[in-house]
């Protein structure tokens, strides 16, 4: 038996030992174990499953032993993945930290930042949040101007962060600062880690048209910041974001195969909500939904074939960056289109004469609008296959 | 399902890349079309493809054939679809070609190996309206003593001029039977001019006599094996028409890269850049219907109906948006005879509308699904 097929067989019998069979399944909403100094779990399996994996040290399994990693290679990381995936097992916890800040404070950091707040990430201590959108900024990341200014043995922090994901429940942030305003503007920004706990940091949740959500607008007045949070070099910030952006990426794809929030079979919800048979809009309606349906299924084909060709060792560079924009569109417009079928009944809010379901959907819709603007905007993305995939020439006015 | 091609699919890719652009590059069309001749295609190409094991790629090693599959397949039709080479291996190698491995008898077999190997031409003649119908035929077949009489009328018989003989298919005993129709001058045939400047033909059945041994399977019974044999054409026809938008896509991003006005490259243009990357975004979507589809062609117990009507459906969509931008990105020179272009164009146009358009292939998709 080859030594991978061996270490298979165990990580099976661990997984089956201590994943409990209640954590077998998808994650419902609600039902995501956020790692922090809060961690709440809504019944014990999930407390159990936590310090079982916390313990066996794979919150991190590839990381290095010797900052509580797993140390797996990265062949045993797969397997222990995909034998996760086998038994369908929950994630134990979600950590930005560790899918975005924790690669790049391994290839970057020092000796001692590394110990400071690599080893509690693998302990799931700390919940982190990404402190990179600014009012004003957008999609135009470099334009940001919340200042970090050098006072000594530390920098003063002001201004101001938006669309923070859970900026309210997290502990630390990573976040990029302006370090020099007179630098051009891509060269003079740095990553600074910050406590979210520290005097003059504010976070206040922000409404959206479908409601609470978990965007927060986080405030900074004259935060102190050790000099000793500064990840990488001073002004060498924006290398170091553009790293973090690529593992957010793959993070996200992770991220969608435990929990697809909007994820659903649109056929069988319209045909709960179709309008009687040839009645004046049915025949669109069916027309509509069809070709939705069809388009979904050349998308899966699509992500199917990545895989194949990921497995091939083949480049997929192009396809992978299709994927966020084609997705978070189609499920635009399935939504558009049940909300269509749905007529009046799709128009609740907070009322009991709509079901649980309509209203469910009808939040869902008002949701997928910031899915084409979050994670960078469907146009960032055509930008980036413009220039990236088909490298079409950049116009010498605009950076 | 396999997604990717295989060695070998990809070295027969890179065979018949080699073979069209020496032997049937665009420019051989365009000569094709400013000089028809009698088949409009060139007979002599048409005999080194077979030379070249085209003809044998998909069929079993008993038949004389490779059992290489239809992802070879489909790779020699995207080939031939970027190189807008016309020649008959859709209506005689897989549109007759599978029919006549689905039905015929020993005997019949033999009108199999001769098209395998080039000896013989077949074409198929199922559509009668405007539109693909298989389902709604209205020629008719009539059991006589000592055979059968075919009445009715077909168009767009495909590469329907001067083949060898024609696999007919028609109403009979309350359900559908195909016949094999050898030449004769008592079959009428009609050239049809179409824009790709192709082999159509329009035939007509006046009282057309055949003997008992023309009827190919059972009576009545073929309308399976009919979808089945169009399926086939409708997945390969779909990876000729990603071959060919993958030639206009390249084109046209090449001319956003050197085309300058308002003195900057267009290419640098947000609006123009954003339509190129939706167009290449389409385009993998397209691929990847394509590539399932032919992995579908050979599983025995996949769902090649629904999965070739997504193909062909996508493909149709999409080479409508492609085929659009790229006229409209090269300004007034796309629309000129000069340019290549609007051969492909005219060439996408009558493979969109061939064995069912992108609303025939919606309906089926609906219609099959569970």
């Amino acid at each position: 038996m080859s030594e991978l097929t061996e270490f298979r067989q165990q990580v099976r019998t661990w997984l089956e030992e201590n994943c409990p069979m209640s954590l077998r399944t998808p994650t419902p909403d609600g039902e995501l174990i956020w790692g922090g100094s809060e961690v709440n779990f809504t019944f014990d399996d999930q407390r159990q499953w936590f310090n079982s994996m916390r313990d066996k040290h794979w919150f991190c399994p590839s990381w290095p032993t010797q900052y509580g990693g797993g140390g797996l290679t990265a062949q045993q990381n797969s397997v222990l993945e995909s034998e996760m995936r086998r038994l369908k097992c929950r994630p134990p916890q979600i950590n930005l930290g560790i899918w975005m800040l924790g690669p790049v404070l391994l290839e970057h950091g020092t000796e001692l930042q590394k110990q400071q707040f690599l080893t509690p990430m693998t302990r799931g201590e700390v919940r982190w949040c990404q402190g990179f959108s600014e009012p004003n900024a957008g999609s135009d990341l470099a334009s940001i101007r919340t200042s970090a200014v050098d006072q000594g043995d530390h920098y003063l922090v002001n201004g101001s962060k938006i669309w923070t994901s859970y900026g309210d429940k997290s502990d630390w942030m990573y976040a990029l600062v302006r370090t020099d305003a007179k630098a051009p503007k891509h060269q003079g920004i740095s990553l600074l880690l910050l406590d979210m706990h520290s005097q003059g940091v504010q976070a206040k949740p922000i409404d959206l048209i479908s409601g609470k959500s978990s965007f927060c607008e986080v405030f900074f007045d004259n935060v102190a910041v050790p000099k000793e949070n500064l990840i990488g070099e001073l002004n060498g910030g924006w290398k170091l974001a553009k790293e973090l952006l690529q593992h957010e990426r793959s993070a996200m794809s992770k991220f969608g195969e435990f929990q697809l929030p909007t994820h659903f079979d649109l056929m069988s919800l319209m045909s709960d909500y179709m309008p009687a048979p040839h009645s004046a809009s049915e025949a669109a309606l069916v027309n509509k939904a069809v070709a939705a349906n069809m388009e979904e299924q050349a998308y899966n084909l699509t992500v199917q074939r990545l895989g194949a060709e990921m497995q091939a060792g083949q480049s997929c560079f192009g396809l992978m960056s299709i994927m966020k924009l084609v997705h978070t569109e189609q499920e635009k417009i399935k939504f558009e289109l049940l909300l269509d079928a749905m007529g009046y009944r799709g128009l609740g809010w907070e009322d009991d004469s709509f079901s649980e379901q309509e209203q469910a959907i009808t939040r869902a819709w008002l949701n997928s609008f910031s899915q084409t603007i979050a994670g960078g905007s469907s146009e960032v993305q055509l930008n980036v296959i413009a220039k990236r995939v088909l490298q079409l020439p950049e116009n010498k006015g605009v950076s | 399902m396999s997604m990717v091609y295989s060695e070998d699919d990809r070295m027969l890719a890179d065979t018949a890349e080699e073979f069209l652009s020496a032997q049937s590059p665009v420019a051989a069309q365009r000569a094709l079309r400013d000089k028809p001749t009698a088949v409009n295609f060139d007979e002599k190409i048409w005999q080194q493809m077979l030379e070249l094991g085209w003809g044998a790629i998909t069929f079993s090693e008993d038949l004389g054939g490779l059992d290489f599959g239809y992802k070879g397949m489909g790779a020699i039709f995207e080939a031939m679809g970027k190189h807008l080479s016309a020649s008959p291996m859709l209506s005689s190698v897989t549109l007759c070609g599978s029919l006549l491995q689905q039905l015929a008898n020993a005997e019949q077999q033999t009108w199999l190996t001769a098209i395998i190997s080039g000896e013989k031409r077949l074409a198929l003649a199922v559509d009668e309206h405007a539109r693909h119908d298989p389902d709604s035929m209205q020629t008719t077949a009539t059991t006589v003593v000592d055979g059968f009489v075919l009445n009715g009328k077909k168009t767009m018989v495909i590469d329907g001029v001067s083949p060898d003989g024609w696999i007919v298919a028609a109403q009979h005993n309350a359900g559908c039977s195909v016949f094999i129709v050898p030449f004769s001058e008592q079959v009428k045939v009609k050239r049809l001019n179409l824009i790709d400047a192709r082999n159509y033909a329009e035939l007509t059945f006046n009282d057309l006599k055949l003997p008992a041994e023309a009827l190919l399977g059972d009576a009545g019974n073929s309308l399976k094996a009919l979808q089945q044999a169009l399926d086939l054409g409708r997945l390969c026809l779909s990876a000729e028409m990603l071959g060919a938008i993958k030639a206009l896509f390249d084109t046209t991003i090449e001319y956003l890269k050197v085309r300058e006005q308002f003195g900057v490259k267009i290419g640098t243009f947000q609006a123009l850049q954003h339509r190129a990357a939706r167009c290449y975004v389409e385009l993998e979507l397209a691929q990847s219907c394509v590539i399932a589809a032919l992995s579908d062609a050979d599983k025995a117990d996949a769902n090649l109906a629904s999965s070739a009507s997504l193909a062909k459906w996508k493909l149709s969509k999409v080479a409508d948006l492609i085929s659009g931008e790229a006229v409209q990105m090269h300004g007034g020179i796309g629309v000129t005879d000069e340019l290549d272009i609007g051969l492909y164009l005219k060439r996408i146009r009558v493979a969109q509308m061939c064995l069912g358009d992108a609303d025939y292939h919606q309906a089926r998709f609906a219609a099959l699904a569970p």
